[in-house]
Order: structure tokens, then sequence, then C-alpha cells
């Protein structure tokens, strides 16, 4: 196979397109991180969820609109709860057990679904206005993906607004930098972490109703994205929600472009990314140095 | 009880090897009693990292597959004998913890745990891709251990009570090594740095590179469980490296009461029993195994051995 500049070119887009999702999750994983200072190891598990819930609306409306906009709803619902009966009690009592409790919760979500929908999965389909190819100039590219793209830059856009311009975002921002002060100020922090969970979560939801279409839906498709999506948080820096996008569509260019290159290599790459920003940069594009510690 | 229980402190490794001896005779099938056996032997190395020096790492999975594949490498592909091959599968998971172990130390707390997960991955898919050596998907295949020679007597890893001692007697002399570490003044250096790494650096010690040996340390007993697996098993499923793996490691410390000597095989023997009784009324042994290690997690987060453990002093 030759390597043209437009095939090329169409790569990037590809590789676009997969970051996007990517950047998603990060930014569901990042939000929740740099609120509450937990790694939610569900997160996968979470996609996974809102991929088998999308499907189910689908099946049960034969609207994908419709199943967009409720997804999310249903997956952060399921967040609220695990925020407020299983996370809640958790606080203070070191940083790894709201992670290991969420580890547990993944099993649970991943056998619920096989439950209910069976192990095989079940199949996917893109809507049909979305369906077939549009010309870039340089090639012919799925409709559906370039969607992807634009739909991610939508809810990227809307939570920064959501965050910068509004009175609720002011103290989710405040609440991130410094908990017990807000308390004092009299805000009932508790209720944001809540409220920040739910959203993190539904985010994630969104994101695996979005990818359904490019991916196969299967209980377990939510376990390697969930260490992918610690990738692109590691290299964009933890807490950090330009480092979740920028790192994305990073990281989804490298793997699209390396599958180009070297098929064999594709899934390694972006791992192999991560332990080279590691050694240069340990804190991630865009992380805070003491944040961690 | 009271000075049983003094007496099981004392001489921990003996308590632990004696019930380990007669605990083939307590379960229903031998092939769970060596599934234990080696989970616990997993654990226990998991246990130094996570329990002794509060480090979470979700990729010791790797370690336990790099064991297992080297081992296999070297009998399937070399013909090395199987003594030279164990050595091979182990030392191979010390220089695996070694280089996952530099580079996920240099980030600290949650970070930690979501680096080893990233880092075992890449061997992971390595040795996916490498299907010329690994057997790729299907997992390494057609291990043979020949009969064990030693001195009057004959080995023979067809009885499975025979493997089970054979592997008890690697097991004993690890535990014996990790039960050394740990009543050493490096021991009391890892539980410093546990309990407040920045004052153990303050005291002269160099903290960074008590956390990288405890790493290579934990890699090696994990790497030793993985060569004894993949005799035992036969073959080497890629599963061994996956951090779904990792994360059961987790389960089972945690489970049996992380920071204690005996817990790991606690948790073993509680977790795999569990998946043993539950496989056998529902297909969904996950979720069952999921939410008990959640109940855990939230109301006995010092696991069933470490909650008995606290009773007893409590006693005193």
């Amino acid at each position: 196979m030759e390597i043209t500049p437009s095939l090329l070119a169409l790569q990037l887009v590809t590789g676009i397109a997969l970051g996007a999702v990517y950047a998603l999750l990060a930014i569901g994983l990042s939000l929740i991180f740099g609120m509450l200072t937990v790694v939610n190891f569900a997160h996968g598990a979470f996609f996974m969820v809102g991929a088998f819930v999308g499907l189910y609306f689908l099946g049960l409306t034969g609207n994908f609109w419709f199943s967009l906009v409720l997804t999310p709803l249903v997956v952060g619902a399921i967040g609220l709860v695990t925020e407020r009966f299983l996370v809640r009690p958790l606080y203070g009592r070191g940083i790894d057990y709201p992670l290991l409790l969420t580890f547990g919760l993944s099993w649970v979500l991943i056998e619920a679904m096989r439950v209910m929908f069976g192990i095989e999965g079940i199949p996917s389909s893109t809507p049909p206005e979305l369906r077939g190819a549009v010309d870039l100039g340089f090639g012919y590219f799925p409709k559906y993906r370039l969607f992807l793209i634009l739909a991610t830059a939508v809810i990227v856009l809307a939570l920064w607004l959501f965050l910068e311009k509004t009175r609720y975002g002011l103290i989710v921002r405040a609440g991130s930098r410094d908990g017990e002060i807000c308390k004092v100020l009299g805000i009932d922090i508790a209720r944001v972490w809540l409220v920040v969970f739910g959203i993190g979560t539904g985010i994630a939801g969104l994101s695996g109703v979005l990818a359904a279409p490019t991916r196969a839906v299967n209980p377990e498709m939510g376990i390697h994205v969930l260490a992918e999506s610690f990738v692109v948080t590691v290299v964009g820096g933890m807490g950090s929600l330009p480092g979740a996008v920028l790192a994305g569509l990073l990281v989804g260019i490298v793997f699209s472009l390396t599958s180009l290159f070297a098929p064999d290599l594709a899934e390694l790459s972006i791992f192999v990314l991560m332990a080279v920003v590691l050694l240069i940069r340990p804190q991630g594009f865009f992380g805070k140095k003491g944040l961690l510690s | 009880m009271r000075d049983l229980f003094a007496l099981v402190k004392r001489h921990r490794v003996a308590a632990v090897l004696l019930f380990l001896l007669v605990f083939p005779l307590l379960m229903p099938y031998h092939a769970l009693a060596i599934n234990i056996l080696l989970f616990g032997l997993f654990a226990v190395g998991f246990n130094l990292l996570f329990g002794y020096t509060g480090l979470l790492s979700f990729g010791h999975a790797a370690f336990l597959g790099v064991g297992s594949y080297l081992t296999g490498i070297a009998l399937v592909h070399g013909g090395w004998p199987w003594w030279l091959a164990m050595v091979a599968g182990v030392a191979a998971a010390g220089v695996a913890g070694l280089v996952i172990g530099f580079l996920a130390i240099r980030t600290r707390g949650i970070y930690f745990s979501m680096v080893t997960l990233a880092l075992g991955q890449i061997v992971y898919y390595a040795f996916y891709k490498a299907e010329r050596w690994t057997g790729g998907e299907n997992g390494l295949r057609g291990i043979q251990v020949p009969e064990i020679h030693l001195g009057p007597w004959v080995l023979d890893f067809i009885n499975p009570v025979t493997k089970y001692y054979v592997i008890l007697a690697f097991v004993a002399v690890a535990l014996w090594f990790v039960s050394r570490i740990l009543a050493s003044p490096f021991g009391a250096v890892i539980e410093a740095v546990r309990e407040n790494d920045r004052r153990a650096a303050a005291c002269g010690y160099d903290v960074a590179r008590t956390k990288l040996l405890v790493f290579v340390l934990s890699a090696l007993i994990c790497g030793l469980a993985g060569a004894l697996r993949a005799l035992h098993l036969s073959i080497v499923p890629i599963d061994s490296l996956h951090y779904l793996l990792s994360g059961q490691a987790v389960m089972m410390c945690l489970l049996g009461g992380m920071g204690t000597f005996f817990g790991p095989f606690v948790g073993a023997a509680v977790f795999l029993t569990l998946e043993d009784v539950a496989t056998v009324f529902t297909k969904h042994w996950m979720a069952i195994v999921g939410a008990v290690f959640m109940v855990f997690v939230l109301f006995f987060p010092s696991g069933m051995w470490g909650t008995l453990v606290k009773r007893l002093e409590r006693v005193r």
C-alpha cells in the first residue's frame, strides 16, 4: 500500500474522531478527580453501560437523538446513586478506597449488562441521517465520524460555558480548589460533589452512546477503554480539562497513524507515548506538580 | 487461645506452612487447592507492595505473566531443564519489575495505580502481538514437565497431590524470604515509607530507592507464582497478563487483609472458593465477587484475617 498525502490526511481525521471519544472519557474522569480526588475505576463500565442503554432506547423509540439525550441522564443517575451510597462513606479514609470500590462496581456493572442484554452483545447501527460519507477534498470520510468530532466539540464547549460562565460552575471550580473554604462560605459541598460525580459519569455514558456505532458493543468493551482513558489522563495531566482534550486528540491521532504504518503496534503505541511522557514530564502536559502528593 | 495466637504470630512462616500442609485435605478437589496456593503466593508478592509499602499497583499481572511466559518459552522453544526455565521466568519478572517500577515510582498516590495499570498493558499487548513466541491470543501451549528425580524420589506432576507439595516447597522458600525481609531493618523502612514517606526521607532513607527495591522484590515473588503456574497449567493463557488479573490480586489482598502475613492466602481462598461455588449456581460469578468485595471495602477494610487479628489483639 502506498502512503499518499490524502491517505495520511484521512487517517489523521480518523484519529481525531477516535480521539474525540478519548477526550470525552478523560474529561469525565478528570472532572471527578479534580473535584473529589477519586479515580473512577468504573469509568469504562459507565461508558459500556451508556452504549447498552443507548441501544436499548434506540430499539425502543427508533430515534437516535432521543437516546442521545436520555442515556446520559440514566447513566448519570446511576452515578448519583453510586456517589451517594457507595463512594461517600469512603471520604476521608484514604485515596485508595474509592478506587477499590469502583473497581468492584465495574465487575457488578459488567455482569448486570450480561444479565440484561446477554453475553454476546448487541449489534449497533448508525442512525440513517448520519450514514454515508462526505467528500473532504482529499477523500471520502464517514459522516458519522465527522458528527462524532462535532458532537464532542459541542459538549466540550457546553461544559466550558457551564464551568466558566455560570454561578454553579464557579462553585464547582472553587470547590476543586479548596472544599474546606467553600464549606465555611456556606456552600453545601457534599451536594456539589454529588452533582459533579453525576456529570462525570453522565459524560462517560454519553461517550458510550456516541462511540457505539463505531465499535462492537459488548459487556467487556469498557475494560480496555478504561486503560486507554488512563493513558489520556496521564498524558494530559490529571484534573486538567484542556489537558484531557488535547491528550485525547493526540492519543487518537497517534493510534490511528501507527495503525497506518505498523498495524501490529497500534495498541502498544499509545502506552509507549504515555511512558515517554512520564519520563519527560511526569505530571503530564497540564498537570500541576504538587497536585498529586 | 491467646497463647496460641501469640505463638502463631511469632512463628508466622511455620504457622502458614503448617496450615498449607494440611490444606489440600480440607478442599473438595486438588485443582482448587493448587490454584489457591498459586494465587496466594501472587497475592503475597502483591501484598509486599500494597499492604506493607502502601503502593497500590494495578499492573502486577505483568509480573505473573512474564514469569509464566518466560518459563514456558524456555521450556517449549528453548528445551531448557525445568529448573533453569523457572529461573529464567523469575529473573525476567524481576527485570520487568525494575523497568516498570522505575517509571511508576516517578508518580505518586493515585497516579501510581493508573500508571502501573497502563504499563502492565504494554506488556500484555507486546506478548499478544509476539505470536511466534507466545502463541498470541491462544496462549502458549505444549509445556511439558518431565518427572523430577530427587535422589531416591521421583516426583511426577501428573499426580495433583505431588504437584501441590512440590509447589508448596517453593512457596515455603518464598514465604521465608518475605518474612525475613519484613523482619529486617529494611522491613521497618518499608513500613516507615508507607506511614509517612516525607518523614522517612527526613530520617535519611532514600524513599525512591526503597520503593523501587520493594517493587522488584514484589515482582520476583509474583514471577515465581507465574513460573509455577506455567508448570501447573501446562499452558500460559494470554489473560495472565491482563490488568483484570492484577485486579484479582488487589481483591484477594483486601479480602484477606492487606499488610498481614497470612491475609493473602485467606483472600485467595475466599476469592477462588467464592468463584467456584458461585459458578455452580450462576454464570455471573463476577457480580457476586464484585459485590462481596464492595462490602469489604465499605465495612471491613482490614479484610477477614486482618479483622480477626485486630479483634484478638484488642482482647489482649
